[in-house]
């Protein structure tokens, strides 16, 4: 009961994952593509959580914690370079 | 009925939850008109539904949740500061608001007008 409902989670986190990545092939601009990333990879946080849940390895949350730091300073870092160059 | 097993399907729940806001997260990456509504819902939404979802695999399993909240802190920390200095440098490149919108105070401000946005 319980594991199923935490693959009907993954299930619903993964189609959002997928929804965003359109906006990342057709957005018109930089900065569109770049908050579909950012979306894409706050809802990836979500799902590297839920297979530490389901592999039952505690480890899988670090990796989920450094993929959030990457995630911020990437679009730190873009948004710099769309304000001024590089 | 006992707490270990009422604990899993409690959490199932408030994941379940969480990934409906994450999906309607992206439907707003879609539908929205223009960078700054994207912008809004892809960085609201997205941070509520991972609270929920990251909160309910924490409930789920009681012995990693000192883990998930420090992930939960950094997410409600980092995810508004990257939304800003996003939208800061979109308007600062000149990529233009959606028709029908009412308002810009940054513009305003910096043509120095006193608008009614003070």
């Amino acid at each position: 009961m319980a594991n199923l409902l935490f693959y009907v989670a993954l299930s619903i986190a993964l189609l959002a994952v997928v929804i965003s990545f359109f906006r990342l092939l057709i957005g018109p601009s930089v900065a569109d593509r770049t908050v579909a990333l950012d979306g894409m990879t706050i809802i990836s946080i979500s799902v590297i959580t839920a297979a530490a849940f389901f592999l039952g390895r505690v480890i899988y949350i670090d990796v989920a914690l450094v993929y959030a730091l990457i995630s911020f300073l990437g679009v730190i870092a873009i948004a710099r370079f769309i304000e001024r160059g590089l | 009925m006992e707490l270990q097993s009422v604990l899993p399907i409690l959490g199932g729940l408030i994941s379940v939850v969480g990934a409906l806001f994450l999906l309607l997260a992206a439907i707003g990456i879609i539908r929205m008109p223009d960078v700054y509504n994207r912008m809004q819902t892809g960085t609201k939404a997205t941070t509520l539904g991972s609270i929920l979802f990251l909160l309910g695999i924490g409930i789920a399993e009681p012995h990693w949740l000192g883990k998930i909240v420090l992930l939960i802190m950094f997410i409600v920390f980092t995810n508004p500061i990257s939304s800003h200095v996003l939208a800061r440098a979109a308007h600062f490149r000149g990529i233009p608001l959606a028709e029908g919108t009412v308002r810009d105070c940054l513009a305003d401000d910096e043509a120095g007008e006193q608008g009614v946005c003070e």
